[in-house]
């Protein structure tokens, strides 16, 4: 008996070439409005070219145009799942130009903040992802959890998403003994309840490991030479956390551990996630504990405003107020770049002052901008459905990406 | 300067200038430390060789940032700052190289790949021409986007604008027309940063006669 060798697995059907297909910018999976122009052969991605800019909206030349603190809003609205995480680099990039003393009062509750944010963006990000892949209850019990930190976020600023609660020199107002009491017994409580029951179904299933185990490998290199952060770099191996390396506000006082992936595919993004969300609320447990009583913005009052009360009483709170309502502060001249560990990455602010009311120039890094374009040899060799798994694993927004 | 602020603490920065200077020798044209943070000056075409070197040598792995500043007053005119990380050392170093509109900058794409994009994002803002950088397209403005909008003399309500005409069915640009036009307040304090005349004044010279 003898093998024949078949000359073509499509006897008689034609060739198919390689061919072009649009994905996006209308896409369920494209996380917002990213265009994916991919090259593909048969099912095989070769090549990826994403288009970008699609929701730009000049954030940077209209920071240029407004004072210090009317600036700020505006981060809010760049990375619309994280907000108080961009807000957090602008602060204390201001701050460090400045050189500003914080209250400790106001450093507990932005580091209870962030990490909340953290939480609320993990819920986004990790519900999405398994969605992505097919999975469809996870997300709905996570949104569950986002709604609370939603919540919390109203109580504590008066707003569920475009918070601008953290001012230079602290933050806006103080919180209710009340809502650190019912952050407390959520994180005891219903969160990790909800969290655990949801990852239960997604970390050990199956179908959901076939389709992100061993697809877009990075390696450590890899990870460092295309600017990596966040979990995409802890992913690939590299224990990188800049609230461990550079602590900033009180992460210094703060007991967590960093996750690290050892395969740097997209299951180990993944999971980097999901235990991030557990030391978030482990670093959250600890400011609710430790955190003192005492003011919440700085009581420098060429920066922040006065109270209210204060000035139905005093002409000098009165003038202050007025004046940093009109002209703002001024910032002394110089640049700085202060990078944050925001949910998805290192989230920077390049601060150039002039010595006016303005910046001069306020240069925002996005995580996803350096991660996105990673795309290309990340997909390349995979198969057109593992697309959305790599999205989903690189966490990207393009409210950031954009600016 | 004692520090007071909250911002991220990264090492120290005793002796890195000098390890530059050692590393880049004649390529360093000025190493400015500044609120806690060190600017490298590099000659604009030694910039390649300048970033291998701190990477190689000084351990600077990671490109996070490439931003560009306009300063209209200076020549030349366009900055550009590369924000360097080294995870080893903990330590964060800003490379500044100046140049102009005509004058491109060496890419550093062969380094860091990167720099694709983040250079694309200049030229697309500022026209900053990066030379060897094999896909310097547009990024983040429309397709057939005219200009460069972060300049400074750029118009902040920008030139066109566009929507969708239902006679013509089609998205059509049309030269910006704003209802109201944007209001720049000057809120400046009079005594200290205002130098234009403040209203009134000027009818102090006239007013000299007037009052005899």
């Amino acid at each position: 008996m003898s093998l024949t060798a078949e000359t073509s697995p499509t006897t008689g059907d034609e060739v198919i070439q390689n061919y072009t297909i649009n994905f996006g910018p209308q896409h369920p999976a494209a996380h917002g409005v990213l265009r994916l122009v991919l090259e593909l052969d048969g099912e095989i991605v070769e090549r990826a070219d994403p288009h970008v800019g699609l929701l730009h909206r000049g954030t940077e030349k209209l920071i240029e145009y407004k004072t210090y603190l009317q600036a700020l809003p505006y981060f809010d609205r760049l990375d619309y799942c994280s907000p108080l995480g961009m807000e957090h680099s602008y602060v204390l990039a201001i701050e460090k130009l400045l050189n500003l003393e914080v209250p400790l009062r106001a450093q507990y509750l932005r580091v209870l903040f962030a990490e909340l944010t953290r939480i609320c963006n993990h819920m986004l990000n990790l519900g999405s992802h398994v969605m992505d892949v097919g999975a469809m209850t996870p997300n709905l019990w996570l949104f569950e959890i986002r709604e609370d930190c939603l919540n919390f976020f109203e109580r504590a600023s008066g707003a569920r998403m475009h918070s601008a609660w953290f001012r230079p020199g602290g933050v806006h107002q103080d919180v209710t003994p009340k809502l650190l009491a019912d952050i407390g017994e959520w994180l005891d409580s219903r969160m990790p309840e909800l969290f655990e029951d949801a990852i239960s179904l997604v970390a050990d299933n199956r179908i959901f490991k076939q389709r992100n185990v061993d697809i877009a490998v990075v390696s450590k290199e890899d990870a460092l030479k295309w600017g990596f952060s966040g979990p995409m770099i802890r992913g690939s191996g590299i224990p990188w956390d800049i609230r461990k390396a550079q602590p900033y506000d009180v992460y210094d006082r703060m007991e967590f551990d960093v996750p690290v992936g050892t395969r740097g595919d997209c299951y180990d993004r993944f999971m980097c996630r999901v235990e991030e969300v557990r030391q978030s609320a482990r670093i959250m447990k600890q400011c609710l504990r430790d955190m003192p009583e005492g003011p919440v913005a700085s009581l420098d009052r060429k920066v922040v405003p006065p109270k209210r009360g204060e000035m139905k009483q005093s002409m000098e709170a009165l003038i202050h107020h007025f004046k940093l309502y009109t002209e703002g502060f001024h910032v002394p001249e110089g640049s700085v770049y202060v990078a944050t560990e925001s949910p998805k990455g290192e989230f920077g602010v390049y601060l150039v002052s002039d010595g006016s009311n303005k910046p001069y120039r306020c240069k925002i890094r996005p995580t996803a901008f350096s991660h996105l374009q990673a795309m290309d040899f990340m997909a390349k060799g995979h198969m057109l459905a593992d697309i959305t798994a790599i999205l989903g694993a690189m966490d990207i927004v393009f409210g950031e990406c954009d600016r | 300067m004692i520090i007071k602020h909250a911002a991220p603490k990264i090492s120290s920065n005793d002796g890195v200038i000098d390890a530059a200077r050692a590393a880049l020798g004649s390529k360093l044209v000025d190493a400015v430390e500044a609120h806690g943070e060190i600017a490298l000056h590099i000659e604009r075409g030694a910039l390649v060789e300048a970033m291998i070197a701190l990477r190689d040598q000084l351990e600077y792995q990671q490109l996070m940032e490439i931003a560009g500043v306009d300063w209209p007053d200076r020549d030349p005119r366009f900055e550009v700052v590369y924000c360097l990380l080294s995870v080893t050392k903990n330590h964060r170093l800003r490379v500044h190289v100046a140049t102009n509109e005509d004058q491109p900058v060496p890419s550093v794409t062969g380094i860091w790949p990167v720099a694709g994009w983040l250079e694309r994002e200049v030229f697309d803002m500022y026209g900053v021409l990066f030379e060897g950088n094999s896909d310097l397209r547009r990024i983040l403005t429309d397709y057939g986007f005219t200009g460069h909008p972060q300049r400074k003399d750029f118009p902040l309500t920008g030139y066109v604008e566009l929507r969708y005409s239902e006679e013509e069915k089609r998205v059509k640009y049309e030269p910006v027309k704003l209802a109201q036009d944007f209001r720049s307040f000057d809120f400046m304090s009079p005594w200290e940063g205002a130098d234009y005349v403040l209203p009134g004044d000027e009818k102090a010279e006239d007013g000299k006669g007037a009052a005899k």
